[in-house]
């Protein structure tokens, strides 16, 4: 969808702020671009709506050079949310919104009417729509901000950390917003951030930047957290990967066995070595009870699983858990058996294993010479059992 | 030396007359200076290297004395309500290009950066985004160079204009303070009345800053650090 071949920036002062960049970024999928702060990853975002042009190579959207486009033109293809939501402080939420589609002219009723539509899927009411957006926390204000950017429903949308200046609670809500709206827009995004652990939530694919304007390494998360291309990478994955490659992976795969349970209001078995799993009269797990006369007798609360949680969220309850052992439920909450720490474990480090070595073709050359260029990898996706 | 009441019923024509003509040359020379200060803002906001020619030259216009300024317009204008409202609006560019210059540098970047990306042009973005966000810092150099015209188009009298500033040569002339009290009063006034009038133009321009913010609202569940 969109694809930079052999592209680089200088600027006047003579700094390089992208170096020779190939890079492909994928339709329908996010694409994050990571680094820390004056490695060319901002810089690359914006010679896609060409706020910045490049002093060589050639930008392809849709198969079309975007140096050849009208600039104005261009960019009202192509949804841009910036940091700080970038709002115009005079317009209403609604006419914030109705930017674009006002520039297209639509027509002020038919675009206040998508800007009306979008306040919705964004999670706004409509009485937000009359406020000025020093009215809005700065949640909200981002909300408004990713509505402006769907509003003309472009193809592809730019997000240069937008999620930067929120709170962390307000962040995770935000993300798990646009990738739920992702699922159904199936927009080619490209998303700057500095923030390795949202680029591993919300990337399809990641492409780390070095300063200068090096591209690194592209790949799948969970490709890039099992072998990364360099000791860069791995230092700015940072000391836990291995733990975050584990919240790329579901329990799905993981056996489930029979769990001791004991009714709520039953009377408490005897002790016969071992915590029991109190549940409802509806099958849900409550707590654990140790019978034992060392145990309280009051059931230690539990957080039932599903098949879609990750394995880190399993590892982390098991860590939690009297027992060691994690209840495992399905999709409407009734139990379906326990887990064990060490079945949990085990299955932890056979995926890593399995991550690690990847398939031939797959594996990045360790010393990347050339950054690895797109399509490259045909590793694990984000999701999916590893 | 007393003060005649009288002196204003018998004069009640002129003083209409004086008062509009010195509000008439003001306001010209506001609307003027307004016309030529907002070009040169945008072009000293923009060209950097030129702002600080422009705005040192308005400071050195503003310094030449009034009367030099006449002086030296007589042979252009002659003794003649243009040389009074070149005059003033000679002295109005020193405030309008200044907080004109201000207005822009105080649209928050964002708010630019985030127009031209959605594929505003140039000229729209300046009219639709940047000078509705630069209106305050604008209006405020308005309301000064409106005020500060009014007291100056007095000394127009020089060269027989000046509005009620003829008020105050007639008193001296005569030896008799009831004209020029009377002059400085309707000066005030309407300085006073001008300038709540664009208190009131400003406060209908910008409907976004009568809205009370965040912290003037009633406390609910805080869902953003900003």
């Amino acid at each position: 969808m969109i694809r930079f071949d052999a592209v680089s920036k200088r600027f006047p002062n003579g700094t390089t702020a992208v170096h020779d960049l190939t890079l492909e970024f994928p339709e329908g999928g996010i694409t994050v671009l990571v680094g820390s702060s004056g490695c060319g990853k901002t810089t690359t975002l914006r010679m896609i709506n060409r706020m910045v042009e490049p002093t060589s190579g050639t930008i392809r959207l849709g198969g079309r050079d975007v140096l050849e486009q009208d600039a104005a033109e261009l960019r009202r293809g192509i949804g841009y949310v910036i940091q700080q939501s970038g709002l115009f402080p005079h317009r209403t939420v609604l006419d914030n919104i109705a930017t674009v589609p006002l520039l297209l002219g639509w027509g002020r009723r038919k675009a206040r009417t998508r800007a009306a539509e979008l306040l919705e899927t964004v999670g706004l009411t409509a009485e937000a729509g009359k406020r000025y957006p020093h009215q809005l926390s700065g949640g909200q204000q981002q909300r408004v901000g990713v509505a402006r950017a769907l509003a003309a429903d472009p193809p592809v949308l730019l997000m240069d950390e937008p999620f930067g200046a929120v709170d962390p609670v307000v962040r995770t809500q935000l993300q798990d917003e646009l990738l739920r709206l992702q699922k159904e827009l199936n927009k080619t995004i490209a998303f700057v951030t500095h923030d390795i652990d949202e680029a591993v939530r919300l990337g399809d694919r990641i492409a780390v930047f070095r300063t200068g304007g090096h591209l690194v390494q592209c790949a799948s998360p969970a490709e890039l957290l099992a072998r990364p291309a360099d000791g860069f990478v791995a230092d700015f994955l940072g000391a836990e990967r291995e733990l975050k490659l584990l919240s790329l992976t579901t329990l799905a795969e993981v056996p489930v066995e029979r769990a001791r349970v004991v009714r709520e209001g039953e009377p408490a078995p005897r002790a016969d070595g071992g915590p029991y799993l109190v549940v409802s009269a509806g099958n849900e797990p409550l707590g654990w009870l140790d019978p034992e006369p060392g145990g309280s007798g009051v059931p230690v609360p539990v957080r039932p699983l599903r098949d879609t949680d990750s394995l880190l969220a399993a590892l982390n309850e098991s860590i939690a858990s009297p027992t060691g052992l994690i209840a495992r439920v399905d999709a409407k909450g009734v139990l379906t058996g326990v887990t064990a720490r060490e079945t949990i474990h085990e299955h932890a480090g056979r995926s890593h294993r399995e991550a690690s070595k990847g398939t031939a073709e797959a594996a990045a050359p360790p010393e990347a010479a050339t950054p690895p260029g797109a399509g490259t990898s045909t590793g694990p996706t984000r999701g999916g059992a590893v | 030396m007393t003060f005649e009441w009288g002196w204003i019923s018998d004069h009640e024509g002129d003083l209409a007359t004086l008062t509009l003509s010195h509000l008439q040359a003001a306001l010209t020379a506001v609307l003027l200076g307004l016309l030529i200060s907002l070009p040169l803002a945008v072009l000293a906001h923009r060209v950097r290297p030129l702002r600080g020619f422009l705005l040192g030259l308005s400071n050195v216009l503003f310094t030449i004395p009034s009367i030099a300024v006449f002086v030296l317009l007589l042979p252009v204008s002659g003794l003649t309500r243009t040389t009074t409202v070149i005059g003033l609006t000679i002295y109005t560019l020193v405030v309008l290009l200044r907080n004109t210059v201000e207005g822009l540098d105080s649209v928050p970047a964002k708010a630019r950066e985030a127009a031209i990306a959605m594929g505003t042009g140039p000229l729209r973005t300046l009219l639709t985004v940047e000078l509705p966000l630069a209106l305050p810092v604008i209006m405020a150099g308005v309301r000064i160079a409106t005020v500060m015209s009014i007291s100056l188009v007095s000394v127009a009298t020089y060269i027989g204009d000046g509005g009620l500033g003829q008020l105050f040569t007639d008193g001296f002339q005569r030896d008799f303070p009831t004209p020029v009290a009377v002059g400085v009063v309707l000066t005030l006034l309407l300085a006073l009345v001008a300038d709540t009038l664009l208190v009131a133009v400003q406060y209908v321009l910008t409907p976004w800053r009568r809205q009370p913010g965040r912290a003037g609202r009633q406390a609910r569940p805080a869902r953003g650090s900003a």
